[in-house]
């Protein structure tokens, strides 16, 4: 049963990519996405519950909420105590006007009852108007830019796992040689690129010189190639070392020599059993990886005039845009908070062993 | 072994460093990188800021070796001044989170209990606020306040104050992981018994013990703050032209892209130059300090 939800679920997010690829639209697209939603809900009851995992799962779930629920207050409390505010200009407004502004966005009203208000709209799931875009709405602000920000980070989550993962495997089994050099020296570059020279190099190379891929924009899959590419240059790195390490570490472990001494292959050793006691490392760090990059990056978003959520990160906060500030950050920490919880899942399906309390 | 020869623990440590081939590579690298920095008024070949008007966008040639900027100044000499500042805020916001990092979490560590888990909720919280928000928030509070005219300075301490407020966090949880496990040796149960009080304990006999992993971290958060302090200029939140560090070059590399790609080029070449070595030299230090990974 697992395995064929697993299987069934692997498909259709396999699906969901080519439609998106083949930029189709319509009826397919609707059924696939709601066909692996649920699947991936049965998926997790699933595991869950063959986990026994339950009561953990609800504590964690109710934990995240909580955290959120803190971010907010603190983020808050934070954005009303610092000094300044964000209607102060260099040109000095009408006390009429400046009142009037304050009214209409509560600012008048004593901090406690600002507060009140807020997080009762919160828990409505009305994150409030910019200060900034007159008449927006930030979850307008997000829903127009959280799309592209989520394809190029999801896109570049799975060139850095598709690449990385084999790549510290090849070169952990190939320990001390040359090829293992080369490998980590591909590996440490990979980390120390930075994408303002990667991202450059690619535009020279394939836009300017070979007219093979267009320098800027996001209108289809050709425009993706170059964004997710540099960005997933660095958590690849960062991944081929973090498994190559983890991998030398279980090799050592007493059931590989076990492993090997019953006459298993060199193969079946590695892929079976080291490969998977070996991820646990890698999920680990996914939580704030997945995090870091469904959310955008400004630098990139830039660089390649990506639509994306990157941008609103340095500018609401330059622009002191409070709620836009807020509902990106609380964005943030919730898509934190659940990939956090993802990879808790995650654990006991790779590990067994791991019993989550 | 290491007692019969007298050898101290960083003695044997550092010998095990430079055989290692990457390491001693990028140790000279980052020698040279600093030395080149700190003398960057008597090293560069031109000032920073003089334009040779006639040679504007020059590529790489003579007599200026990476070629002109738009305004005719040197890339050379402006990538040895950026060298001053994006090496003086890597190391200085280091430390100064190092510090702060150490400080927290050996208190964290040592009292354990309810001071421990306040004080970690506090760091779990500084973790799930974005970092790039935390980051251009506190260089909008700082910059609120006129403390300084010289937008240099203005600049340069706005930088400062916000890597030190984000990198002291990962510093603090490490220290206090390590301080968990030191806690329960022998020597320190032995200086508790003879009456030592907690401050000399935890300077004397912890944190000597765990030296080795918090220079580790220091050389893997030097290059992340490099990274950082060009990545706020690149974007426009850092220093400001006609001041000169790694990220205002590139910035200023990237509006001409499209007809003088060189003007990019060098910047993040030196950059990435500088963030391998201090990256191969910390993966050394590891290495170097706990033998038993290395001998696998």
């Amino acid at each position: 049963m697992g395995r064929i939800v697993g299987y069934l679920l692997i498909y259709l997010i396999l699906q969901t990519i080519a439609l998106d690829l083949l930029q189709l639209d319509g009826l397919i697209v609707d059924i696939t996405f709601h066909l692996l939603w649920v699947t991936a809900l049965v998926g997790f009851a699933h595991v869950i519950v063959k986990q026994k995992m339950s009561v953990f799962v609800l504590k964690r779930s109710f934990e995240a909420l909580l955290t959120v629920f803190v971010i907010a207050t603190v983020t808050f409390l934070l954005l009303r105590t610092i000094p300044g505010g964000p209607f102060d200009s260099d040109k000095a407004l009408p006390p009429e006007i400046v009142a009037n502004i304050n009214a209409k966005y509560n600012l008048d009203k004593p901090l406690i009852q600002q507060y009140l208000i807020y997080i009762t709209d919160l828990f409505r799931g009305d994150l409030g108007y910019s200060y900034k875009y007159i008449g927006r709405s930030v979850s307008d602000i997000i829903a127009e830019s959280f799309p592209a920000s989520f394809k190029l980070g999801f896109y570049s989550l799975i060139i850095a796992y598709l690449f990385g993962i084999p790549l510290g495997l090849y070169a952990a089994a190939r320990h001390n040689t040359w090829w293992d050099s080369f490998l980590m020296f591909i590996a440490n570059s990979g980390v120390a690129l930075p994408s303002f020279l990667v991202a450059p190099i690619l535009i020279i190379i394939f836009s300017f010189w070979l007219h093979w891929l267009p320098p800027a924009l996001w209108d289809g899959p050709i425009y993706y190639i170059m964004p997710v590419i540099t960005l997933g240059i660095r958590p690849a790195a960062v991944i081929a070392r973090l498994t190559r390490s983890s991998v030398l570490d279980v090799i050592r472990s007493d059931f590989i020599r076990t492993a090997k001494s019953k006459g298993l292959s060199e193969k079946v050793v590695l892929y079976k059993h080291v490969l998977r006691n070996s991820l646990i490392p890698v999920l680990t760090m996914s939580g704030p990886l997945i995090a870091g990059l469904l959310s955008g990056t400004f630098v990139i978003e830039i660089i390649f005039a990506v639509p994306g959520m990157g941008k609103h990160f340095v500018q609401s906060v330059s622009n002191r845009d409070y709620p836009l500030i807020l509902g990106l950050t609380l964005l943030y920490s919730a898509i934190l908070v659940a990939a956090n919880l993802l990879v808790d899942l995650l654990y006991a399906i790779v590990d067994p062993r791991i019993k989550l309390s | 072994m290491s007692e019969k020869q007298g050898n101290s623990l960083y003695k044997d440590a550092f010998k095990r460093l430079f055989k290692n081939k990457a390491a001693l590579i990028s140790t000279i690298i980052i020698v040279v990188t600093t030395f080149i920095a700190v003398f960057a008024e008597w090293i560069s070949p031109f000032s920073f800021t003089k334009q040779d008007v006639g040679n504007m966008y020059q590529s790489f040639g003579y007599p200026h070796l990476l070629g002109t900027d738009g305004l005719g100044r040197d890339m050379l000499s402006r990538l040895i001044h950026g060298a001053q500042v994006s090496m003086a805020v890597g190391f200085f916001t280091s430390i100064v989170s190092l510090v702060m990092g150490i400080i927290y979490g050996a208190i964290s560590g040592w009292f354990g209990g309810w001071v421990d888990s306040l004080m970690m909720r506090f760091v779990d919280l500084i973790y799930a606020i974005p970092t790039l928000v935390l980051l251009i928030l506190v260089m909008v509070i700082f910059n609120s306040f006129d403390v300084f005219e010289d937008p240099k300075y203005k600049a340069l301490t706005g930088i400062f104050l916000a890597l030190t407020v984000v990198g002291w966090v990962g510093v603090a949880r490490l220290v206090r992981g390590q301080v968990l496990q030191t806690k329960e040796m022998l020597y320190v149960e032995a200086a508790q018994s003879i009456g030592v009080g907690s401050f000399s304990i935890i300077l004397r006999h912890i944190l000597p013990n765990i030296l080795g992993p918090i220079i580790v971290t220091l050389t893997f958060q030097i290059p992340a703050n490099i990274l950082f302090e060009s990545f706020l200029s690149f974007i426009g939140l850092g220093l400001q032209p006609p001041y000169s560090s790694w990220g205002v070059l590139a910035n200023d590399g990237w509006r001409a892209i499209r007809t003088y790609p060189h003007l990019i080029i060098s910047p993040g070449v030196a950059l990435y130059i500088v963030i391998l070595s201090f990256n191969l030299l910390g993966d050394g230090l590891r290495d170097a300090f706990d033998p038993q990974l290395k001998n696998r």
